[in-house]
């Protein structure tokens, strides 16, 4: 049995493999644009989230994190301790401290040991700490976006959360700017 | 060799991945369009960090170099 391969003929006129960037199409010279859902509250989740925004933000993107559940506790002002209006709802805050220096591992937390040896190896290998990312972030542009559901549910205020927030949405406007988006997180 | 004028410096040694980036970009809005950006850099990852970034922002890399571990960028603003 014999096997024919067909190549298509080989001629100087096939263009060149593109490498670069496809050109933008004529007049539609749009911002592009990145959107990320921040739902987790845990150090390993919330730091790749401030550097990935803090990034898009550095590269003219348009930045916008829509903060939800457990996400928004990081962005609870420092000062607060425990936030929420009933018994149920300090409980949480009093198990998960807030704020953006109080973040806890997914996983080797052992009880704020895991936090505290990778603040040693942040410091020690020049990482941004996730203040210093969130500070770069809001000053860069990055909008946050935070759920009012979750605000409503776990007893947060607008005044709890940092000034940097933007106005609290639900989750049409999240589903609207992840359409829209060049590129949508779930983190 | 030519000389060029450098019309800003960013110092991002010691600095891990994004701020050489972070850093570079708050600092280039103060060059005016067509001006010289001088980064230098210990990150080894901001090699291929520089060339994705020029290329995202329509910066221009113009020259990179390495010496003695410290890595150097000039870019030419869009």
């Amino acid at each position: 049995m014999t096997l024919t391969i067909e190549r298509p003929v080989e001629s100087a006129a096939v263009p060149a493999p593109q490498l670069e960037a496809a050109p933008e199409i004529a007049g539609a010279a749009k911002t592009k644009e990145l959107v990320i859902v921040n739902w987790s509250g845990d150090l390993d989740k919330v730091w790749p989230v401030l550097i990935l925004s803090s990034t898009a933000a550095a590269s003219g993107l348009r930045c916008r994190v829509f903060v939800t559940f457990w996400g928004l506790l990081p962005f609870v002002k420092d000062k607060e301790r425990i936030v929420g209006e009933n018994w149920m709802q300090k409980m949480l805050t009093l198990m998960q401290r807030p704020g953006i220096d109080h973040l806890k591992l997914s996983k080797m937390n052992f009880l704020g040991m895991g936090p505290w040896m990778m603040g040693s190896l942040r410091k020690k290998y020049g990482v941004a700490s996730p203040r210093e990312l969130l500070d770069a972030a809001t000053a860069m542009g990055v909008e946050f976006i935070p759920c009012q559901m979750t605000m409503d549910m776990f007893g947060l205020k607008r005044e709890d959360l940092i000034d940097e927030m933007g106005e609290p949405a639900g989750a049409a406007t999240a589903i609207e700017i992840m359409t829209e988006a060049d590129a949508s997180l779930f983190i | 060799m030519t000389l060029v004028a450098i019309n800003q410096l960013v110092d991002a040694k010691g600095l891990s991945c994004p701020m050489p980036i972070v850093k570079t970009a708050q600092a280039i809005k103060s060059v005016a369009p067509g001006g010289l950006i001088e980064v230098l850099a210990t990150d080894p990852g901001s090699v291929k960090d520089f060339a994705a970034w020029a290329r995202t922002t329509g910066h221009e890399l113009i020259e990179q170099s390495v010496d003695g571990g410290i890595f150097r960028f000039v870019l030419r603003r869009k």
